[in-house]
């Protein structure tokens, strides 16, 4: 049977998230009494068996000449033959930019159904039912299949990673899995020294509050106290004050971390959209009207020149004396 | 070019959201039905490469006919024609499927589809058709240029971008950036009254079966009240203590 993961990885390392999609595996494996199997598809440099901890018992890394740059339909087709190989009838892929493409040409290729944007594990194995969100988080639904094959498709961050403890053996596996002759890879251009905001755990975020684009230093250092991720309101990546890629909300990216700090963000609702996921959401603004506040935890209502180097500080000294 | 532009028919994004029929079903009740936003970006797209290098643009949706003022008003923006499949888009794999048909039989150069519909958030129109007809696939495409049969996209990956080069026919997933949110097409008076006389054709959907079912809806919890706070000490404990955030 055996539980298929995908072990994402970047330059050679695991995801964080995939620690996450593998703890996920393992709550659907001792479900139904079977095993998680990690598939990382290329080179990879961490340790393999370090998986084992999240629940993993056998980590596969599949080798060939066809895994360079990054091709959905060659990676979805090697995790299908890792599958095939092992009788599975589970996969787990995380809803990053790669498994997102991924999913979808292995629901084909493995004639599994699939279910995207999962926020919870299944509730339920015959029919398979788990809960997924949809209408940009304004709607939960119970997603059911009664496919002998299912892949499940998981939210970055909505579930959490758990530590099941154990050892995890790692082994290769030589794919017969041909390159993709109509698609070549030209460039990657990623940010360097940044985490990747659909990987952030902690987001700093911010609006045309913040009035110009030399005063998101103060938003900077807040993220490097946090070690956050940061981002913006559409208006601010439209004007040019910040790239595009950190653009949130319904026309940009959507993230669910598990702190949002928003910062002289109004809160309008396609901005809600795009974070409304988020655990915690701290809103400071200057208008206590902001419609913000009604989608936050905690609100500070003042000037962000004021309060945000103020929690920069306060952070400093709180982490000093952790 | 031949291209094919699948749109799926939302709800607006501003739509409150409700279920009905014991929480089985999406209530419709008062919904405004637009394009989906994705994919007026691949729309104006479409049109764009028609305007420089000749060609076809046709919409697609699979949907029953109350879907058809959507269809019409992508020819009002410019589309030439559409085909609306007669059937309710049960799930992805059933509409991807009915798209795959329609592409076998008329042989597109590019379809393109939404990096994923705003109602249910799935994201998997797309890839699945490709995979059905093993075309290469590119979401969420940011850019694309065309140049005789290949075409280079630039789609976003976790904290950047990827530029791979495409041997045509292609599908994509697209997004902003493929247009500018500007230079996006709306319908204008003349557009308006051509796309009356624009052949809109129903045809029947092929038997395929959904893979998988809404069962229940149920709307996320409200939010209890927000609690405010006035000082910076006061936000980092409670963030702390309480919301175990940090
Ligand atoms: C189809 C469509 C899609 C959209 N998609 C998105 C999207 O994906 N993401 C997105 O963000 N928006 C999106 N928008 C735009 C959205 O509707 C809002 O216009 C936008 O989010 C507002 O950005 P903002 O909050 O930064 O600016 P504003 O609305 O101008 O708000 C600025 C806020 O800063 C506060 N402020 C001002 N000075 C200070 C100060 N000194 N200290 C503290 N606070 C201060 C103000 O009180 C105000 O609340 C979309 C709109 C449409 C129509
Ligand atoms: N019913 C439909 N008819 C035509 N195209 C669709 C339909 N549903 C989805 N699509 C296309 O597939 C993309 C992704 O949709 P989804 O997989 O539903 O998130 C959309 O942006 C559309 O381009």
């Amino acid at each position: 049977m055996a539980v298929i993961v995908f072990a994402e990885s970047w330059e050679g390392k695991f995801k964080k998230i995939t620690h996450e999609a593998v703890s996920y595996a393992k709550d659907v494996a001792n479900a139904e009494g079977t095993d998680v199997i990690a598939v990382t598809v290329g080179s990879i440099d961490d340790d393999a068996s370090s998986l084992g901890k999240f629940g993993a018992t056998e980590v596969i890394n599949v080798t060939g000449d066809a895994f360079g740059a990054f091709n959905a339909s060659v990676w979805a087709a090697a995790l299908n033959e890792v599958a095939e190989a092992k009788g599975a009838k589970h996969f787990v892929i995380s809803g990053t930019n790669n498994g997102k493409m991924i999913a979808p040409m292995l629901s084909v290729k493995a004639n599994a159904a699939y279910i995207s944007n999962a926020i919870e594990v299944p509730s339920n194995f015959s029919p398979f039912t788990v809960r997924r969100s949809a209408f940009s988080n304004k709607g939960l639904v119970d997603y059911q299949t009664t496919a002998e094959k299912v892949i499940v498709g998981i939210v970055p961050n909505a579930i959490g990673v758990k530590e099941h403890g154990g050892d995890a053996s790692a082994s290769s596996h030589a794919s017969s899995v041909a390159a993709d002759s109509k698609s070549e890879v030209l460039d990657v251009d990623r940010v360097k020294g940044k985490i990747p905001l659909p990987e952030a755990d902690l987001v700093v975020s911010a609006g045309r509050g913040m009035k110009a684009p030399e005063n998101w230093n103060m938003i900077e250092e807040l993220a490097d106290v946090l070690g956050a991720g940061t981002a913006c309101s559409k208006p601010v990546s439209d004007i040019g004050w910040r790239p595009h890629s950190e653009h949130v909300g319904q026309t940009g990216i959507q993230i669910n971390p598990s702190l949002y700090i928003a910062i002289g963000i109004s809160g309008a609702i396609q901005h809600l959209a795009g974070v409304s996921g988020s655990k915690t959401i701290v809103v400071i603004n200057n208008d206590p009207e902001a419609p913000f506040f009604k989608a936050a935890d905690y609100g500070i209502v003042g000037d962000a020149f004021e309060v945000v180097p103020q929690l920069t500080e306060a952070l400093k000294s709180f982490k000093a004396n952790q | 070019m031949k291209i094919l532009v699948c749109i799926s028919h939302v709800p607006d994004t501003t739509s409150k959201i409700n279920f009905t029929n014991d929480n089985t079903e999406f209530d419709t009740n008062g919904v405004q039905f637009i394009i989906n936003p994705y994919d007026e970006f691949g729309l104006t797209k479409a049109i764009q490469l028609k305007e420089a290098q000749g060609g076809t643009v046709t919409v697609l949706n699979v949907g029953d006919n109350t879907t058809e003022p959507t269809l019409r008003k992508a020819l009002a923006i410019g589309a030439d024609d559409a085909i609306r499949v007669d059937a309710k888009p049960s799930d992805a794999y059933f509409v991807a499927e009915q798209i795959a048909t329609v592409v076998k039989e008329n042989e597109y150069d590019l379809i393109i589809c939404g990096q994923e519909s705003i109602d249910y958030n799935g994201g998997q129109v797309g890839g699945m058709v490709a995979a059905m007809l093993d075309l290469p696939y590119a979401s969420p495409c940011v850019g694309m240029d065309i140049d005789g049969s290949t075409a280079t996209v630039l789609r976003e990956i976790d904290g950047g971008k990827e530029k791979s080069k495409m041997q045509l026919p292609i599908v994509i997933g697209g997004k902003k950036g493929l247009v500018e949110e500007k230079d996006l097409r709306i319908p204008n008076m003349r557009g308006i009254m051509t796309a009356r006389t624009k052949p809109l054709a129903a045809r029947e959907a092929t038997g395929a079966e959904a893979r998988t079912s809404a069962v229940k809806f149920e709307k996320p919890a409200p939010k209890a009240d927000v609690k405010l706070v006035d000082n910076v000490d006061d936000l980092v404990n409670l963030l702390h203590n309480e919301a175990k955030a940090i």
